[in-house]
């Protein structure tokens, strides 16, 4: 009776990855929007530009500073007693917009650090061959400091794809809320929260992957 | 108006012009009223202990350190605040760093095409055919496809000086060039300097290598605590130096 049931486990298996694009959807849509608005706030910060720059000093402390999962039932129930246009939003664009508001206050951070850690020399050698500071951000500094931030930014995406989970609190049926149903149906939770368990790790692993292969290219020019 | 005539041929051969420039970085004096003409074609060697302001001369000239007082020219263009007009005096003058400053995320070729293709809007092929013959031109052509973390000291230094000459700049300006090298990698960079003064590009060098000043310079400049002491051409520099300092560091750096 307690020994793994690992038929069902494997029955298991194509019920939950019906629910694996969603999830994935959701992890993409976050990254992407959370680091082109991450970048935005690191600029702001590297370039402490007037008024800007507070409001995102601001920005970057509430969402570092308070739980994810509070902010999202903020955005899906708090939000729309507030804001009556917001009552159409869904679970799913709730989610999205909490990851991407809470991670780009993280990698907001790291990309601000990787900007200011090219060194002032580089500047120095672009602005002398008359490049303007926006091309000199664009070709020189930018794609320097990609590389040492990819590996940060890429902890984060992990962390995103696994924070996606949350988004069963709001009644979206992603992996999570998948493995949920099926367990409350089959009463088998250790089975079923074991198997979703490997699918997260699986889907990390693979990223993990792809991460040491980007790596090696971004560090391609800097091999001797 | 036959002096206004004379003006305006003297300014046409004028590169460079500094009338009375200062600069503090906060309390501390850099530079002290530099009054400093260099016409076109012109090779100058400037020289000077450590902190004496020699590299912020030359770095004030493509406005990589701020002047507070005082006028510069560069070609027929004052300096000003305006960042238009710093990128168009930039454009025109061409700067070799100590540490050489090579974009280490490009190959050789890229470093020496991406200001041809961004900022002079050269067509690629065009810029990297042009590139190519600045590389020949420094003998280096060979690793035109390798990253400067592969290449040497001289050779990162000899691509650096390519990238300068592929903008065609005006007026070349060198930042210790060689400070920075083995000594046995000296040589290959100044060979590359010496040609380039035989073709008869202006250039303004902060250098240690007196045997460089001997063979290629118009004039030598020895500056101390922001002010320029002395100047005068190599042969009347070296052998009846004017005034004491100058004496005592051509004594500390010949003198061994």
């Amino acid at each position: 009776m307690s020994v793994l049931n690992v038929d069902y486990m494997m029955g298991l298996v194509p019920i939950l990855l019906r629910y694996l694009p969603l999830t994935l959807a959701m992890a993409v849509a976050g990254m992407v929007l959370a680091l082109v608005l991450a970048c935005g706030l690191a600029v702001i910060r590297v370039l402490r530009i007037p008024g800007l720059n507070g409001a995102t000093l601001l920005f970057i402390s509430f969402f570092r500073g308070t739980p994810l999962l509070v902010q999202l039932f903020l955005f899906y129930y708090g939000l729309p007693q507030l804001l009556a246009f917001l009552t159409q939003i869904g679970g799913i664009t709730a989610t999205i917009m909490g990851l991407t508001l809470h991670f780009s206050a993280y990698m907001a951070e790291s990309i601000r650090a990787a900007i200011v850690g090219v060194d002032r020399s580089q500047t120095e050698a672009a602005l002398s061959i008359g490049m303007t500071n926006g091309q000199l951000m664009r070709r020189i500094v930018l794609p320097q400091a990609t590389r040492v931030a990819v590996p940060t930014l890429m902890n984060y995406f992990i962390d995103m794809i696994k924070a996606t989970s949350l988004a069963f609190t709001l009644g979206v049926t992603e992996l999570m809320g998948a493995t949920q149903k099926e367990a409350s149906g089959s009463f088998l939770y250790f089975e079923a929260f074991i198997t979703v368990a490997i699918i997260y790790w699986l889907i990390v692993e693979g990223l993990a992957w792809f991460q040491r292969r980007l790596e090696t290219r971004l560090n391609e020019a800097y091999r001797r | 108006m036959n002096e206004q005539a004379t003006t305006a041929a003297s300014n046409t051969s004028r590169m460079i012009e500094m009338r009375g420039l200062n600069k503090w970085y906060g309390d501390f004096h850099v530079l002290r009223d530099i009054y400093l003409e260099v016409e076109r074609g012109e090779r100058i060697v400037i020289c000077g202990p450590s902190g004496s302001g020699k590299s912020t001369l030359i770095r004030c000239i493509n406005h990589l350190e701020e002047f507070q007082k005082g006028d510069l020219t560069v070609g027929r263009l004052p300096m000003t605040r305006d960042i238009k007009r710093i990128e168009q005096i930039r454009r025109q003058v061409g700067m070799v760093f100590q540490h050489f400053n090579l974009f280490p995320h490009l190959t050789v070729l890229e470093n020496c095409c991406i200001s041809p293709i961004w900022v002079q809007k050269k067509p690629r092929q065009e810029a990297e055919a042009q590139a190519m013959q600045y590389l020949e031109r420094v003998q280096i052509a060979e690793q035109a496809l390798k990253y400067p973390g592969q290449l040497s000291g001289g050779q990162q230094q000899r691509v650096a000086i390519a990238r300068s000459l592929c903008m065609h700049p005006d007026v070349m300006l060198f930042d210790e060039p060689t400070s920075a090298l083995d000594p046995e990698m000296i040589k290959e960079v100044l060979d590359v300097m010496v040609e380039l003064a035989h073709e008869g590009m202006t250039m303004l060098c902060v250098t240690h290598e007196m045997g460089f000043a001997k063979t290629v310079a118009d004039r030598v400049i020895f500056m101390d605590q922001g002010q320029i002491i002395e100047e005068n051409a190599p042969d009347r520099f070296f052998s009846d130096p004017q005034s004491e300092r100058t004496q005592l560091f051509l004594s500390q750096i010949l003198g061994h």
